[in-house]
This record gives C-alpha cells, sequence and structure tokens, in this order.
C-alpha cells in the first residue's frame, strides 16, 4: 500500500483549566485523547461525533492551528507536529479548510476578489498583473460569475458564501482539504449543491478531504472511510459500508439507530455526553453503554482491528 | 423512511381543535410589502402531531409567533386572517384573555432553551409559576407538581434539578425543562419549534420519544416546526410542507414521503442524502435558492427553481386544492403520483 499522505498518531490536545484569580492550573480538558487517522490521497475520511467529542479540535490540531500535546501528525512523509513557522509554511499550502458558517468565515469589509486574492500574496505567488485571472478561475470553478469579485460578502446568499469559502479554500492547489461541517448551516435544498460540488472538485483534482460532522446521512454521502469519535477518543473506523450496515462498537451503533426516519426501532442511549474534563474512567463510553461490564469501568480498551480496515476499541467486542 | 405512529381513531373525523384559515403577515416596507405569511390554513386535531416543515424564511416561525399571539410591537397589529381554538378566535381575543390561555390551553416549546429559560429564576420555580397563575395552587402544591413534572420528563434527581438554576444543566436537560414548563397546565395544544435542532442526534432522540410519550398521556395536540423531514417523518401524522410564506403541500406522512407531488417537496426530498447501500454519483438538486421575501415572484413562488413550470405559473398564485383525501397541492401542474 502506498504512503497515506497523512498519518496521525498518538495525537492528543489537552487544554489547561486554570483557576479564576491566581491562574493555577487547577484540571485539564482531553479535548483530544491519543488518537490515530489516516488519509490516502483522493480519499474522504469522515469523523463522526456529538459536541465536545473532540471532532474540530482534531481537525485545527492536523492544520495546525492548535498546537498538540503529544503525537506526531505526518503530512506527505513528514512529521509537522513540532514545525515551527518557518519550517510549517510550505505545508500550510497544501492543507486548506472549510469552516462551518460562511457568515462568520469571510471578512465583511473585503471584496471577494480580495478574499480570495488574499492566499497568493501571502504565500507571494504569481505577480499582481495575474491575480484578477485566478480570482475569476476560482469563482468560475465552483460556479460563480467572475464578476462576483467585485462584491461584498454580505451581498451573497449562505450557498454562495460557502462556494466563495471553498473557492479560498482551493486557491493555493491543496492536497488535504478539512471540511468542518462544511453544509450544517445551510438550507437543505442548498446542502445538496455544495456536496455535489465538493465531490465533482475531489473527482477533478484529486484532493483528500477529511469532513468532519455530526449528520451521518451526510457522511454515508460522502465518505470512504469513518472514524467515530466519543470524548477524545477514536471508538471506531471503518470502510463507509462496514460501518453503516456492520457497526460493532455499540456507541456507533446508538449513533447510526438515533438517526431520525429510518424506523421506529431505536436504540435510545440514556443520559448526555459527559464533559471531557472529567471523562468516566476506563472506556469513556462505559456510564451510557447498554453492554458494558465492570471492566469497561477500569480498563480503557484498545483498539483492534476486525476487518481489513475495521478497527474498534470495545472489550465487549470479540473479533 | 418509516411512517409515524398510528393515528389516534377518531382524528379523521373529529372535529378540529385548533383551525387556521388564511393566517398572513404583511409587512409594509416601503416601498414594498413584504408577505412574510401569505395565507396559511391547516387543521390540527385532538392528540394529532401536524409537522410543518421549510426552509429558512419560508414563514413557519412566524406562523407560530402568530398563532400564540407572541408578535412583538410594530408586528402585533398586522396579523390577518383566523386562528380558532375550540371555537374561540384567537386573534381578536384581549391580550388579558389570551395570556389567560397562553400557558394553560396553547403552550409553546422554543428552539434555543438557554435563551427561553429565565437565567436568574430556578427551574422549579418556572415550571410553578404557570400553575400558580393558571391553575391557582398554592406555592407549596406547586412546587410539589413541578417535582412531579420533572420525573415525569425523565430528569434524574428532580428535587435537585427544580432547586437548580439553568445554566447548571446539560443542553439535553433545559430542553427538558422547557417541556415541562410548557406542558405543566397540560395544554390542549403545544407548539413546539424546531425543538430538537440544537441538540446531538442520541439527544434528539430522547426528546423526539419523551414529546410523543407524553402526548399519548395527555392527548394534547402538537404542532412541530421543522425544517428536518427526516424529524417529521419521525413523528408527524400529517405534514405541511412550506415555502415562501404558503403551504405547498399538505399530506398524512406517509403519503407524502411515498408519493409527493409538489414539485418542491419532490426536490426537497431528492436532494436530502440518506443512509443507503450505494450512494448516487452525484445528489439532485434544486436548482438556485429560496428568494427573500422581498424579491418574490408573482404568481408561484417556485416558479424560477421549477423543472415542471408552464407558462401560467407565473401569473397567478395556485390554491391548495384537494388531490385525494387528505392529500392537498398548490401547484398548476403537479407531478404523478
Amino acid at each position: 500500500m502506498a504512503e497515506p499522505l497523512l498519518k496521525v498518531s498518538g495525537l492528543e490536545v489537552h487544554f489547561p483549566i486554570r483557576s479564576p484569580f491566581l491562574q493555577r492550573r487547577i484540571g485539564t480538558v482531553r479535548a483530544v485523547d491519543g488518537i490515530d487517522l489516516d488519509v490516502a490521497r483522493g480519499e474522504t475520511l469522515a469523523i463522526v461525533g456529538e459536541s465536545g467529542c473532540g471532532k474540530t479540535t482534531t481537525g485545527k490540531a492536523i492544520l495546525r492551528l492548535i498546537d498538540s500535546t503529544a503525537g506526531s501528525i505526518h503530512f506527505g512523509g513528514e512529521d509537522i507536529a513540532r514545525h515551527g513557522a518557518a519550517a510549517l509554511a510550505p505545508f500550510r499550502r497544501r492543507m486548506q479548510i472549510v469552516f462551518q458558517d460562511p457568515y462568520a468565515s469571510l471578512n465583511p469589509r473585503m471584496t471577494v476578489g480580495g478574499i480570495l486574492a488574499a492566499p497568493f500574496d501571502i504565500h507571494r505567488i504569481g505577480v499582481a498583473q495575474d491575480r484578477a485571472e485566478r480570482v475569476a478561475a476560482l469563482l468560475r470553478t465552483v460556479g460563480l460569475p467572475p464578476e462576483a469579485a467585485r462584491r461584498y460578502p454580505h451581498e451573497f446568499s449562505g450557498g454562495q458564501r460557502q462556494r466563495i469559502g471553498i473557492a479560498r479554500a482551493l486557491a493555493l492547489e491543496p492536497e488535504l482539504i478539512i471540511g468542518d461541517e462544511p453544509v450544517s448551516a445551510l438550507d437543505v435544498s442548498i446542502q445538496a449543491q455544495i456536496i455535489n460540488l465538493m465531490k465533482r472538485l475531489q473527482a477533478d483534482r484529486g484532493l483528500a478531504y477529511i469532513m468532519i460532522s455530526h449528520n451521518l446521512a451526510v457522511v454515508s454521502h460522502v465518505a470512504d472511510r469513518v472514524a467515530v469519535m466519543y470524548l477524545g477518543r477514536v471508538v471506531e473506523t471503518a470502510p463507509r459500508e462496514e460501518l453503516f450496515f456492520r457497526a460493532q462498537h455499540p456507541y456507533t451503533q446508538a449513533l447510526l439507530s438515533a438517526v431520525p426516519g429510518r424506523g421506529r426501532s431505536r436504540q435510545v442511549l440514556q443520559g448526555d455526553v459527559p464533559s471531557p474534563a472529567r471523562p468516566p474512567t476506563g472506556c469513556h463510553f462505559h456510564p451510557r453503554c447498554p453492554i458494558a461490564q465492570t471492566r469497561c469501568a477500569e480498563e480503557a480498551p484498545a483498539s483492534r482491528i476486525l476487518a481489513p480496515g475495521h478497527a474498534v476499541a470495545c472489550h465487549m467486542v470479540s473479533p | 423512511m418509516s411512517a409515524a405512529a398510528s393515528v389516534p381513531d377518531d382524528a379523521g373525523t373529529s372535529a378540529p381543535l385548533l383551525s387556521v384559515r388564511d393566517l398572513a403577515l404583511h409587512i409594509p416596507v416601503p416601498p414594498h410589502v413584504l408577505r412574510a405569511v401569505d395565507g396559511v390554513s391547516f387543521d390540527l386535531r385532538r392528540g394529532e402531531t401536524l409537522g410543518l416543515v421549510g426552509e429558512s424564511g419560508s414563514g413557519k416561525t412566524l406562523t407560530a409567533l402568530m398563532l400564540m399571539r407572541l408578535l412583538e410591537p410594530p408586528l402585533d397589529s398586522l396579523p390577518q386572517g383566523q386562528v380558532m381554538l375550540d371555537g374561540i378566535d384567537l386573534m381578536t381575543l384581549s391580550e388579558a384573555r389570551m395570556s389567560a390561555l397562553r400557558g394553560r390551553t396553547v403552550s409553546m416549546v422554543f428552539q434555543e432553551p438557554m435563551t427561553s429559560l429565565n437565567p436568574v429564576m430556578t427551574v422549579g420555580r418556572q415550571i410553578a409559576e404557570p400553575l400558580m397563575r393558571h391553575l391557582g395552587l398554592s406555592a407549596r402544591e406547586a412546587a410539589a407538581r413541578a417535582e412531579e413534572m420533572l420525573r415525569l420528563v425523565h430528569i434524574p434527581d428532580p428535587r435537585r434539578v427544580a432547586g437548580a438554576y439553568p445554566h447548571l444543566l446539560s443542553g439535553g436537560m433545559r430542553q427538558r425543562a422547557m417541556i415541562a414548563i410548557a406542558l405543566a397546565c397540560r395544554p390542549a395544544v403545544l407548539v413546539a419549534d424546531e425543538p430538537t435542532t440544537a441538540l446531538d442526534v442520541t439527544v434528539q432522540a430522547q426528546i423526539l420519544e419523551l414529546l410523543g410519550e407524553l402526548q399519548r398521556e395527555m392527548g394534547s395536540a402538537i404542532l412541530l416546526i421543522t425544517h428536518d423531514l427526516a424529524v417529521i417523518a419521525e413523528t408527524a401524522h400529517r405534514v405541511a410542507v412550506m415555502y415562501a410564506g404558503r403551504i405547498v403541500e399538505e399530506a398524512p406522512v406517509a403519503l407524502l414521503f411515498a408519493a409527493p407531488r409538489h414539485p418542491y417537496t419532490r426536490g426537497l426530498l431528492a436532494s436530502i442524502p440518506r443512509i443507503e447501500r450505494v450512494p448516487a454519483a452525484t445528489l439532485p438538486e434544486i436548482p438556485g435558492m429560496v428568494p427573500g421575501p422581498a424579491d418574490r415572484p408573482a404568481g408561484c413562488a417556485f416558479t424560477p427553481r421549477c423543472a415542471r413550470a408552464l407558462p401560467r405559473c407565473a401569473d397567478a398564485a395556485p390554491p391548495l386544492a384537494d388531490l385525494a383525501s387528505g392529500h392537498r397541492v398548490a401547484c398548476w401542474n403537479p407531478a404523478d403520483g
């Protein structure tokens, strides 16, 4: 097998909790607590989970927008987890992000042309004269007219703004784009337009995607492989079909059965997701787990391979 | 998608509990008139859940606020039409009489429990308040009933939660507390506006189960407002689809999902990704976007995005007409069933 484009090993992102006045460290939020992921060129890995599971923090740590506290991030074979700004600069071009909220992620005081030209300025690519041409080409790629360059973000609808956000991510021809809930803020009839656009761009350019989402129906449509996170850990990773039709981890099964509109034999989980500042002992899921045993409260399960590409971290699943 | 729970036996025959006719909100913003809600009519029967679905700007939340008489000045003088609840027209009631009904006979649950709960009042007090005000319970009786309500919505340790302030509760617990407030007086009609949209999917499943369970127990009618067709598929008996201020299609839930007739409903259902074995290479799209209330086209508002549009569609808006029993469509050229 070829070397993956991205290989994340043992990634941890811990945030200190400080006391209000003296700023003493009084605890730790284990937002990401030792995860392994890899992404091949041209493939889509989805990271799914509920709020607070650490999926967005994982994405930001991979992009080096926040620092990880442990682990390695190999991109194109090189560990970038501890790179300084200078060493990181060439990698910044190769990884980009599309944010959830198309209203908050575009600078309202810049024209769309200015927003799309900024990546070229920052990375000193090309000359000022051909900027307009590059911007026009980007706009056409995402289905917007070149005249859009002269207008401001507020003049566009949510779906059009998300197209602008995608155009900005494409500007430097990255190899990997992380989409953090890229369609969740959009109206239902617009979501399909953006999903189709992202799939077409992937096919045309061989892009790899990490799709971070809580929407399993969207994920089932775009992902090649899926990683399910719960309280900072990956509990199950599997190819799309395997995950949606042969899920093994009790949390994945509960998540799938909670998706509305799939029949009424629903397995409803009790309780809420605990705080990542005070995660349960052993397997983080054990207090809500319908099949937990004593062992689950004592010892965190290691991830085991059940089938090619299908890994599960659960004591109760037999291979 | 599956059909919802069984409809109560008398749902088809009994007189409607809530009957909305030609409800409209036309907001003058010179030189325009924004037709935010443009002639909405529907019935809701005892024990029934009617899903009102639409995208942002379709007018579904304004419809709810109008029938609760919760629009604030200067909008409160603008609603037109009729909202008959058990023979009383809510639109013409004095504010004093309306406020005697609100929370007692008609209640509302909002999307964001954090902004709709009072942050400086304990959860128990907030449930007790309508009981004291509407049912004349003493403070002690109301406090006991508040705890009972918290138990009813499956909040663990109800005594402790009754004495807690909203910020101490998780999102799911807050939404349960809000449902407890809304249902404290056993209202005949519950209006739930996106009650699970702010919640995680496993918590959403809990809240939807809870609403169904309480409905079976209390016999309340529920108007469930949402943008999420999958939620509707699970919880509603009937569905009304709104587009640009109007209902474009209404049908029993199984029929709407199996044989939608309005091109907008069909497009919407086709464009939603589903968990299925082989994903289609591309999702069917509805081209364009929802028009704003200021630039709504004449005639049928869906015409510019519609593949089945005829010349007449741009001239006159089609009425919501009966196709078959309980299936109504507002379209000059509906698709085959």
